[in-house]
C-alpha cells in the first residue's frame, strides 16, 4: 500500500473536523430548540402552579381586582372552542373528502388545497377583524357566537388538510372493492373510506382545537371578553385567553398571578392534545403507510 | 395520490348518475368553494372597509410616517417598519438553528429519538402565542434590559449611525422594542421552519444521500453536495412559510415590542408591527370612524404582504407539498 501524501492527509483532516464542526453546531441547534421548550414550561410551571386553586375553577372573574378566579373564562372557552370545532370540522372534514375523492388533480381542487394552504398559516388578527365587519358590526354588537364563527374558520383548513392527507393512506383496493360490490361513490365514502379513516381525522380534528383554543387575537375583535358570567351566545363572551390577556396587562399581582395559572391551564391542555394527536396520528400513519 | 383503475372508471362510467351522488358530490364542491370564498371575502372587506383611509390620505397612507390618534392623521409606515423590522430579524435568528435542528433530526440522531425530539420541537410550535408574550414580557425582556443589552451597546457602539436617524444598539436598553420581539418571534417560528426543512430533506431519495456516501463524503458534504441541490426550492420555500408567520403574529408581538406607533431610531427602539397596531387601537376604534378604517387599511396591506410570502412559500414547496 503506498502511503498518503501530506497533502492528501491535510484534506482528510479538513474535511473531517468541517463534517465534526457542522455536526456539532447542529446539535447545538437542536440543545437550543429544546431548552426553549424547558425555559418556557419551567417557568410556566413555577410561576402558574402557585395559583393553582379550587377557587380557580369555581370562582368568577372579579371585576375589583382581587380574589375571584377563573370559572367564567374557562367556560366562555369551552363554549366558543366547542361551537367553533362543530361548526370548522365538518366543514374541514367536507373540504378534505373534496380534495381526496373528487377533485383530486382537477383545477378547480388545486386552486381549493392552494388556498387552504395559505388560509392554514394566513394572520389569525385579519380572521378576527373580517368576522368583525361581516357578524359583529352589522348587529352593533360583541358576542360569543361570533367568537366561535371566527374559531370556526380558524379550525377549517387544519381538518381540511389532514383530513385529506389521511384519506390518501386509505388504500385504493378499498375503493375499488366498495365499487366492484356496486356501491355508489356516496356509500363508498361515507361507508367505506371515512370509517376506514376514522382514527386520523378524529386525531386531525383534536389538533386543530388545540390550534384554536389558545387563540387570542381573533377573539378580541368578536366575542371581546367578559368579566360577568355569561353563557349567552348573542353578548360578549368570557374566554381563558382574552382573561390571561387582560391580567397580564394588569397592575395588581393578584391578577397576574392568575393571568399565569391560566396560562398555565391552556397550554397543559393544548399540549396534551398535540402530544396524543401526535403520538397516535404517527402510530396510524406507520399502520397503513 | 392512486389512481383509480381504469376497470373501476369504465364500471362506473357505465351507471347512470344517481341523484344522492350528484347531491353529495355538489355539497363537497360547495365546501371546496367555501374555502376560496373565505379568502376572497377577507380580501375584499379589509379594502372595503379600510377604502376611507385610502380615500381621505391617499396613496400616501402607505408611506406616511405619523400615526396619531388625537389628530386623526394616519401614516401606515412605522407599522410597516416595524413588521418588517422585526420579522427578517426572526427569520435571520430563526433560519440557522431552525436549518440546523432539520440536519440534526435527519442524519445526526439516533434513530429512536427521532419521533420523540420532533414532537418535542412541534410542541413549542402549539404554544399558544399569548404564552409567548407574557414569556418575553415578564422574563425576556427584563433580562435583554439588564444583560444583552448594555453589553451589545458596548461592543457595537462603533458602528456607525444609519442617515442621522438609526443608531443600531446606541439607545437605552429599555428590554421591550424591536430586538426582544424579533427573538421571541424567532423562537415562535423556529419549529415551523425546523419542522418543514426536516420534511423536505427527508424527500431527498435515499439512493442520492447512499450514492454520496459510497464516494467517501461525509455527512454534511451530503447534505451540501446532494440533498441541498435537490431540494433547494423548497428550503426557501420554508423559510418563507416562517416569514409569513412572523409577519402576522400578534399577542406576542403585542407583549414586547413595546407598542410605540414611530419610525424606530434604533434597534431597542420601542415600536409596533401592524398586528400589534390593529390590536392595540381596535379598543378605542368607533365603528364608522376614519382610525377604524385605517386599522382596516392596515389589515388589506397586512393581508396582500402575508399572501404574498405564503402564496410564494407553497409554490417553492409544492412539488413535495411540505408542512
Amino acid at each position: 500500500m503506498k502511503t498518503l501524501t501530506p497533502q492528501v492527509k491535510a484534506r482528510y483532516f479538513r474535511r473531517q473536523a468541517t463534517d465534526l464542526i457542522m455536526g456539532g453546531l447542529c446539535v447545538f441547534a437542536a440543545v437550543i430548540g429544546l431548552i426553549m421548550l424547558a425555559l418556557i414550561l419551567w417557568m410556566l410551571f413555577s410561576r402558574g402552579l402557585a395559583g393553582l386553586s379550587l377557587d380557580v375553577f369555581t370562582k368568577s372573574m372579579s371585576s375589583t381586582g382581587t380574589g375571584g378566579g377563573l370559572a367564567n373564562a374557562i367556560v366562555g372557552s369551552l363554549i366558543q372552542v366547542g361551537i367553533g370545532s362543530m361548526i370548522g370540522a365538518p366543514l374541514g372534514m367536507m373540504v378534505g373528502v373534496y380534495l381526496s375523492e373528487v377533485g383530486k388533480t382537477s383545477r378547480f381542487a388545486s386552486l381549493v388545497r392552494f388556498v387552504n394552504d395559505i388560509l392554514l398559516s394566513a394572520p389569525s388578527v385579519l380572521i378576527g377583524l373580517f368576522v368583525y365587519q361581516i357578524a359583529v358590526s352589522p348587529f352593533k354588537g360583541f358576542s360569543g357566537i361570533a367568537g366561535a364563527i371566527a374559531l370556526a374558520l380558524l379550525a377549517m383548513p387544519v381538518v381540511a388538510r389532514t383530513t385529506e392527507d389521511i384519506l390518501r393512506l386509505v388504500p385504493q383496493a378499498y375503493r375499488d372493492g366498495a365499487i366492484a360490490l356496486g356501491s355508489r361513490e356516496n356509500e363508498v365514502v361515507r361507508k367505506v373510506i371515512l370509517p376506514a379513516a376514522f382514527g386520523g381525522i378524529l386525531t386531525g380534528i383534536l389538533l386543530a382545537v388545540a390550534r384554536i383554543a389558545g387563540e387570542t387575537a381573533p377573539l378580541i375583535f368578536t366575542s371581546l371578553g367578559n368579566s360577568n358570567w355569561s353563557t349567552d351566545l348573542t353578548k360578549p363572551m368570557a374566554s381563558l385567553p382574552i382573561a390571561i390577556y387582560r391580567y397580564a396587562g394588569s397592575p395588581s399581582a393578584d391578577l397576574i398571578q392568575l393571568a399565569w395559572t391560566g396560562a398555565l391551564l391552556i397550554t397543559v391542555g393544548v399540549l396534551l392534545l398535540n402530544v396524543v394527536s401526535r403520538v397516535s396520528l404517527a402510530a396510524l400513519k406507520r399502520g397503513q403507510g | 395520490m392512486m389512481e383509480t383503475t381504469a376497470a373501476t372508471k369504465s364500471l362506473i362510467g357505465t351507471r347512470k348518475p344517481h341523484f344522492a351522488d350528484t347531491s353529495f358530490k355538489i355539497s363537497l364542491f360547495a365546501a371546496g368553494g367555501i374555502v376560496v370564498v373565505v379568502l376572497a371575502s377577507i380580501l375584499l372587506i379589509m379594502f372595503l372597509g379600510g377604502r376611507q383611509a385610502f380615500e381621505t390620505f391617499g396613496i400616501g397612507f402607505i408611506w406616511s410616517t405619523e400615526w396619531n390618534p388625537v389628530t386623526s392623521i394616519y401614516g401606515a409606515l412605522p407599522a410597516i417598519t416595524g413588521t418588517l423590522i422585526t420579522a427578517l430579524l426572526a427569520i435571520c435568528i430563526a433560519w440557522p438553528i431552525g436549518f440546523g435542528i432539520a440536519f440534526f433530526l435527519t442524519e445526526l440522531c439516533p434513530r429512536a429519538l427521532r419521533a420523540p425530539l420532533g414532537i418535542a420541537i412541534e410542541l413549542l410550535a402549539a404554544i399558544p402565542s399569548i404564552v409567548y408574550g407574557m414569556w418575553g414580557f415578564f422574563v425576556l425582556a427584563p433580562f435583554m434590559a439588564e444583560n444583552v443589552q448594555p453589553w451589545l451597546t458596548e461592543t457595537f457602539q462603533w458602528i456607525p449611525p444609519l442617515g442621522d436617524s438609526f443608531f443600531w444598539f446606541s439607545a437605552a436598553p429599555l428590554g421591550v422594542g424591536l430586538m426582544t420581539a424579533s427573538l421571541v418571534l424567532a423562537v415562535m417560528i423556529l419549529p415551523f421552519i425546523a419542522a418543514t426543512t426536516r420534511d423536505v430533506m427527508l424527500s431527498t431519495p435515499q439512493l442520492l444521500k447512499d450514492g454520496a456516501y459510497a464516494m467517501g463524503a461525509t455527512r454534511w458534504e451530503s447534505l451540501t453536495g446532494v440533498v441541498i441541490p435537490a431540494v433547494r426550492g423548497s428550503l426557501f420555500g420554508a423559510v418563507f412559510l416562517g416569514l409569513g408567520r412572523a409577519l402576522g403574529e400578534t399577542m406576542a408581538v403585542v407583549f414586547v415590542i413595546g407598542n410605540a406607533t414611530r419610525m424606530p431610531d434604533s434597534l431597542y427602539a420601542p415600536s409596533a408591527s401592524i398586528a400589534s397596531v390593529v390590536a392595540n387601537n381596535f379598543p378605542e376604534a368607533e365603528p364608522g370612524s376614519i382610525q377604524l378604517a385605517a386599522l382596516l387599511g392596515l389589515g388589506f396591506i397586512l393581508f396582500v404582504v402575508s399572501f404574498g410570502v405564503l402564496a410564494l412559500a407553497r409554490l417553492l414547496l409544492r412539488q413535495e407539498r411540505m408542512a
